[in-house]
């Protein structure tokens, strides 16, 4: 018996259309829209592979309008789903039994999950920690801060967007069970541990506050400052006075201990830790972010001008 | 400021604003958006420092659901413009920092706007389709993304426009105290960025690393990238020593000789 299947031309996506519709989610935010968010920026994408797989007029609009529904997720993690949907659209073209429902299905079913993967992993975690290192480098002027960043993150980015789009479509549609097992729940987890280890060293580093008010004033020992009017004159002097100050010398008779010092000694950058549990406190209660930040750049001024900061 | 660099800033701005809905190329990071604004009028390195401070506030700000964050792109392209048009160098950014506050928010009710313009061109997307016509499907997304670009794109023009005379006035009118208390706040100002993040993100599990993170901080040798590596290592060892614990105690139901020696040697004990 002749199988008719054989007869049939089988229409595939090439990794040259594959690669337009990576490209294009690129723009799948563009038209976002508070009516069906992501949807303009979804059919954009797909049209370089529906215009592939449909050639009659009637599918196309099908095929268009399918696509023009409801969708939002993080833009990243739209490749995966991309790929699955590219797999099963082409199954489609080709004659499998796959409806509409199941394709929107497969869609609305896997942005929740991945959502909550892109959101902690990319805006939670890469960026805040390769912003920060180039934040650090520019914050000395160099340029090497904005283009580390640029550079880094794009790597990051398009890698992601092109291999997790390719591996989707190879998955196809047993991707979805992969969601529920233990792979994607272990990737955000490891990033939330590698984000909250990042964050707890940066607050340390840059967040500052410095409390002015003067402690104590001690009058010194004799030996124990630098007494510069016995100083060799010239650079002979200059010398004598540096090398004192790394023999342990401080520079004035006076010592003056200032808050900060003493708060310091506690454990460093304790300040700016309890800013931030405040911070958290507030946002939890529901107070904008931007009332919080005008607040404290009130606070700033009003600190700076009792002569608390 | 010469002509050719103000069509040129109008330029960043737009792709700034294309971007701070995009999210792809990231122009519209203050890192990258004052950087290349500084680099258009010859202000490289003031631009790059601002940059610097403005990417250190705006961190943690990232639109997660309906959630709504301020909008980096405006307040990175309007406050390196007033940086440059003041010409007080340096010692300018930490006014311009506390003046991009206020316009990140006006920048965030721009971008309602526009998402609330491109609701009418889905429809007309709708229609397209309706007509089996993928091209005018692709025009209107290129368009409202250049609504996108023009939101940020136009306050830029209209700031160019304002003399630079009268921006470095009214930057001089400011006394030393405000100026002096707004770096201040400045500096204090990036914990909200960050309590939003570990608001997200925090869990009983991942605490730990958080403090462990904070107090290796004040090792002053550490650089940001060995702080960066030793996170990393710790996730791994964490989720390996997880994952490992686990099947162990699934195998180890039949068979105790198997796996974990010294956990067999503590049981005989």
């Amino acid at each position: 018996m002749a199988e008719p299947v054989v007869t049939e031309k089988k229409i595939t996506l090439s990794k040259h259309d594959r690669f337009k519709v990576a490209w294009r989610t690129q723009f799948l935010q563009g038209s976002w829209n508070y009516e069906r968010m992501q949807n303009g920026g979804w059919c954009y994408s797909m049209i370089p592979a529906l215009n592939k797989l449909y050639q009659k007029k009637e599918d196309r609009v099908a095929a268009y309008q399918r696509h023009l529904e409801f969708f939002n997720t993080h833009p990243y993690v739209t490749s995966p789903i991309i790929g699955v949907t590219l797999s099963l659209e082409e199954e489609r073209a080709n004659g499998a039994p796959i409806d509409d429902a199941a394709i929107q299905g497969v869609k609305v079913g896997m942005m929740g999950p991945l959502a909550g993967v892109g959101d902690p992993v990319f805006w939670f975690t890469v960026r805040p920690m390769i912003g920060a290192l180039g934040a650090s480098l520019a914050l000395g002027g160099s340029i090497m801060g904005p283009i580390l960043f640029f550079v880094a993150w794009n790597i990051i980015r398009f890698a992601t967007i092109w291999y997790t789009q390719e591996f989707g479509y190879k998955a196809g549609n047993a991707i979805t069970d992969d969601l529920s097992g233990g792979l994607l729940q272990m990737i955000t987890r490891g990033a939330s541990m590698m984000g909250m280890f990042v964050i707890g060293a940066l607050i340390e580093r840059w967040v500052n506050i410095k409390f002015t008010p003067v402690v104590s004033r001690i009058q010194q020992q004799k030996g124990a400052y630098i007494e510069w009017d016995k100083l060799p004159s010239g650079h002979a002097g200059i010398k004598e006075a540096l090398s004192q100050q790394a023999a342990g010398r401080t520079l004035d008779k006076v010592k003056v201990t200032t808050l900060q010092d003493n708060l310091d000694s506690l454990i460093p950058g304790l300040v700016p830790l309890l800013l931030t549990f405040l911070c958290m406190w507030l946002l939890k209660k529901n107070v904008s972010p931007i009332v919080i930040i005008l607040g404290i750049f009130v606070i700033g001024i009003v600190g700076h001008v009792i002569g608390l900061l | 400021m010469s002509g050719i660099s103000m069509v040129l800033v109008v330029i960043v701005a737009f792709f700034a604003g294309m971007e701070g809905i995009l999210d792809e190329w990231q122009f519209h990071q203050p890192l990258v958006a004052c950087t290349l604004i500084g680099l258009v009028t010859g202000h490289l390195t003031e631009g790059i420092m601002l940059g610097g401070s403005l990417q250190m506030i705006a961190l943690g700000w990232a639109n997660v659901g309906a959630a709504v964050a301020p909008d980096a792109a405006l307040a990175a392209v309007a406050s390196s413009i007033i940086l440059v048009q003041g010409g007080q160098g340096v010692k300018g950014i930490g006014p311009a920092v506390a003046i991009a506050i206020p316009l990140a928010v006006a920048g965030l009710f721009l971008t309602m706007i526009v998402r609330t313009i491109t609701v009418a061109i889905v429809h007309l997307m709708d229609k397209a389709a309706k007509e089996g016509s993928s091209k005018m499907i692709d025009f209107w997304q290129y368009v409202s993304i250049c609504l996108q670009g023009l939101r940020i794109a136009i306050p830029a023009a209209l700031l160019l426009v304002i003399p630079a005379s009268s921006v470095r006035g009214m930057l001089e009118a400011m006394p030393a105290w405000l100026n002096d208390g707004m770096s201040i706040g400045g500096g204090m100002v990036v914990a909200v960025g960050y309590a939003m993040v570990i608001n997200m993100m925090a869990s009983r599990e991942v605490w730990p690393f958080f403090i462990i993170g904070f107090v290796v901080a004040a090792l002053s040798d550490l650089t940001l990238i060995a702080i960066g590596a030793l996170g990393i290592s710790l996730a791994l060892m964490y989720l390996a020593l997880d994952k490992g614990g686990s099947s162990n105690g699934n195998n180890n139901g039949g068979n105790s000789n198997t796996g974990d020696p010294l956990g067999d040697i503590l049981d005989d004990y």
